[in-house]
């Protein structure tokens, strides 16, 4: 059998993959870092103080891979779930008592407000540890955007399953756009955008219309929260968290005392 | 949930519950225990002297702990055993007690003056002994009130679930991180580096954080698993646009904002804060002019920002978001911890506006109207305007606007704006001056605003307490109300 793994590991096709020995020696742990595409967002070597856990918490990683499981979990969801009025709470139900992977909408749901967390306590130990001072301002800014992404990717994800928490919260979270000034029907200024004496600022055209799609929480908004949720902010998170490790690397890595 | 379920039928569930839960607090001291006896860091507390034998018995850290482990195995045994959950209750006088204190004026005055006494004396707070006696009496409080069973409703509705864990972790981390910055503050008087920096030896990344990373997703999956089967996800019956529930509420991370609407208009506690939260979280490296405190833990050496980030972020986004999730029922009533949620309470609201209280109590007059075009002279009047009738029409709202901003609402407008515009340069030549100097003017300025804005909470908070006042500027006709 040791010589099955030999024949394997000497294959063209195990060669093709993996361009160097198993990463027993130093000279193949510096190599695999640099020719793994997974590995090679890290450095190939680091102060042990910045992987110390006491000091880093883990919180900014745990946060990334709660990210990778709700995009697997959410995927694999997406093929038994439709998002109309008629069919969403349905299908959440029969994830709970009739497929076999119904599991995976509680672990999506639990991993939501995990991710939540996390994301919390990862800036709250960049902050407590001045992380984001020179020269990662920029990205303490990036990461602050990230935040609000998490939190949108979880309100639209609430709505989802249709149910009675679902609908008020999104009702209660969405009628405060009702008072954004200028732009919201019900907010101050309100009256100031007119043209000819009709008000352009009405419940069919404010800010929250244009967040639900509709005067209400209906159909339109499942449509609307759907695609946010599943396509366009996710879309925006990627293309964050890219910037975000490869800011990590650009300034300087992990922090640390000077 | 609880509905429908005898006394009996509760204890029951209850202690299926408590068992396990007991269980896992005693493995938890004993698991402390061996670490620490295994990785010789036994301390000795005191030492018992044997009678009559003239030796003494050392009771050190771990024997503290295993009387721990062995005070949670008989709380186990009694609360575990079916129906046992009911000799486990707090008695009833103090749930009254807590109920009371727990009000949002006595909420807040005790989270405050908590959060005090723990920064001023951290020193002692932090020392592991301390802070695993804090640990093991949050867990025993939760145990021991998860058999009330209005605390148990609040408590273990799912989408609560998380608040609970929330609590538990900033509780943790809180003491992670000031127990490190503690210990670098020590070291700092001293004379002595950091301790993130005696430890700057490099390390290849493979092995050491790539099995770090490994060994963290294989828990974190098992944990999630184990969460996901032992706790199913909240789902309600299916939604109904006329069933409207009572209380409703927004998502548990929103309910500081929501707990907000209290004391603000919904323009300003559900857009203008959340924007300027967002907008200050982004503008802290900006202003924060200190270069001390970059990769490590301490809290001296950045005292200001760090009682202002914790002011922010433990005082008011996270107690209010405990308060306005497990503190707050039917109609956005307070409730305690241990109070039935009765949709029928009904509490007085007697709030004043500022405008009333001036015109009417003070000067016992009338409020004065809004001033139009067409009260100037009836010429003016939009709808008789000639050339460029539509200017009318837009300069109409705003003088009347202004009339009210400047006439009946001028104490508060002019408290507000004295807030908002006296108040920095004031801040600047005094208590300030010294960040003045080092940020110049337009630093300055975002920070002093951003501070304000953020001070103007606990303000309103304390105006309505004492005086029942609803606003300071009410003008309801524009939608603005502060």
């Amino acid at each position: 059998m040791a010589d099955l793994g030999e024949i394997i590991r000497e294959s063209q096709i195990w060669k093709s993959v993996f361009r160097h020995p198993m990463p027993v020696d130093r000279r193949n742990r510096i190599v695999v870092m640099l020719t793994n595409f997974f590995l090679h967002l890290h450095p190939v070597s680091i102060k042990k103080q910045g992987i110390a856990l006491s000091y880093t918490w883990c919180m900014g990683g745990v946060t990334f891979f709660l990210f990778l499981v709700e995009t697997v979990t959410g995927v694999l969801l997406m093929f038994y779930y439709r998002p109309t009025v008629e069919w969403a709470y349905t299908d959440i139900q029969m994830l709970r008592d009739v497929h076999s992977l119904g599991i995976l909408r509680e672990i999506h749901r639990w991993g939501a407000h995990a991710m939540v967390i996390t994301v919390w306590l990862h800036m709250y130990r960049v902050f407590l540890t001045g992380s984001y001072k020179p020269p990662r301002e920029f990205n303490w800014v990036v990461g602050v955007f990230l935040l609000l992404l998490t939190l949108l990717l979880s309100f639209t994800g609430y709505l989802l399953p249709w149910d009675q928490l679902a609908v008020w919260a999104i009702t209660v979270g969405s009628n405060m756009a009702r008072a954004t000034p200028i732009l919201g029907h019900e907010g101050p200024g309100q009256q100031l955008l007119t043209l000819g004496g009709v008000d352009m600022i009405t419940n069919a055209s404010d800010a929250r219309f244009a967040l639900l799609g509709a005067r209400e929480v209906g159909e339109e908004t499942l449509n609307r929260f759907y695609i946010l949720h599943c396509i366009a902010i996710p879309l925006g998170v990627a293309l964050l968290l890219a910037i975000h490790f490869w800011r990590v690397r650009k300034d300087g890595g992990i922090s640390g005392p000077m | 949930m609880t509905h429908g379920l005898t006394d009996a039928q509760f204890f029951d569930m209850v202690s299926r519950f408590l068992g396990p839960y007991y269980i896992a607090l005693a493995l938890m001291n004993g698991l402390a225990a061996l670490y620490l006896w295994r990785s010789d860091q036994t301390k000795t507390w005191f030492r018992l002297p044997i009678p009559l034998t003239g030796k003494s018995l050392p009771i050190t850290n771990v024997i503290g702990w295993l009387v721990f482990a062995l005070l949670f195995t008989i709380l186990a045994g009694i609360g575990g055993k079916s129906g046992g959950a009911q000799l486990l209750e707090l008695p009833e006088s103090w749930r009254e007690a807590i109920n009371t204190y727990t009000d949002p004026i006595w909420y807040s005055v005790i989270t405050t003056v908590g959060l005090v006494v723990v920064y001023v004396f951290r020193g002692f707070f932090v020392k592991p002994a301390v802070a695993w006696i804090i640990w093991n009496l949050m867990w025993l409080f939760l145990g021991l009130s998860m058999t009330d069973s209005d605390f148990f409703e609040i408590v273990a509705k799912p989408d609560n679930v998380p608040i609970v864990m929330l609590v538990f972790l900033l509780a943790f981390f809180t003491w992670l991180g000031t127990y490190q910055a503690v210990i670098n503050d020590r070291r700092k008087e001293n004379g002595e580096p950091p301790m993130e920096k005696v430890n700057d030896e490099k390390v290849l990344v493979w092995p050491d954080l790539v099995y770090t990373e490994l060994i963290c997703m294989i828990a974190l999956t098992a944990f999630l698993i184990f969460w996901a089967i032992a706790l199913p996800a909240p789902l309600e019956e299916a939604a109904s646009s006329v069933k409207t529930p009572n209380p409703s509420k927004a998502p548990w991370y929103f309910l500081g904002l929501q707990e907000m609407l209290v004391y603000y208009d919904p323009w300003m506690a559900g857009v203008v804060l959340p924007s300027l939260i967002v907008a200050g979280l982004m503008a802290v490296p900006y202003i924060d002019f200190n270069k001390a405190g970059n990769g490590y833990y301490t809290i001296k050496e950045r005292q200001f920002s760090y009682i202002v980030f914790q002011f922010g972020f433990l005082e008011m986004w996270v107690t209010l978001i405990v308060l306005g999730t497990l503190l707050r029922g039917p109609n956005w009533n307070f409730f305690g911890p241990y109070e039935h949620w009765d949709a029928h309470k009904v509490e007085a609201l007697n709030n004043v506006n500022l405008s009333e209280f001036f015109w009417e109590k003070m000067l016992g007059r009338s409020l004065p109207g809004t001033l139009a075009l067409a009260d100037i002279s009836p010429s003016l009047d939009p709808s008789n305007w000639v050339i460029v009738p539509w200017l009318g029409r837009i300069v109409d709202p705003f003088l009347q606007f202004f009339s009210l901003l400047f006439g009946r609402e001028l104490p508060g407008t002019l408290l507000v704006l004295g807030y908002f515009i006296a108040l920095p340069p004031i801040m600047a030549l005094t208590v300030f001056r010294k960040f003045y100097e080092r940020m110049g003017f337009i630093r300055f300025m975002v920070m002093a605003n951003l501070l304000l804005f953020m001070g103007s909470l606990p303000i309103k908070m304390l105006l309505r307490w004492i005086f029942d006042l609803k606003y300071l500027i009410a003008i309801p006709e524009y939608f603005f109300n502060f």
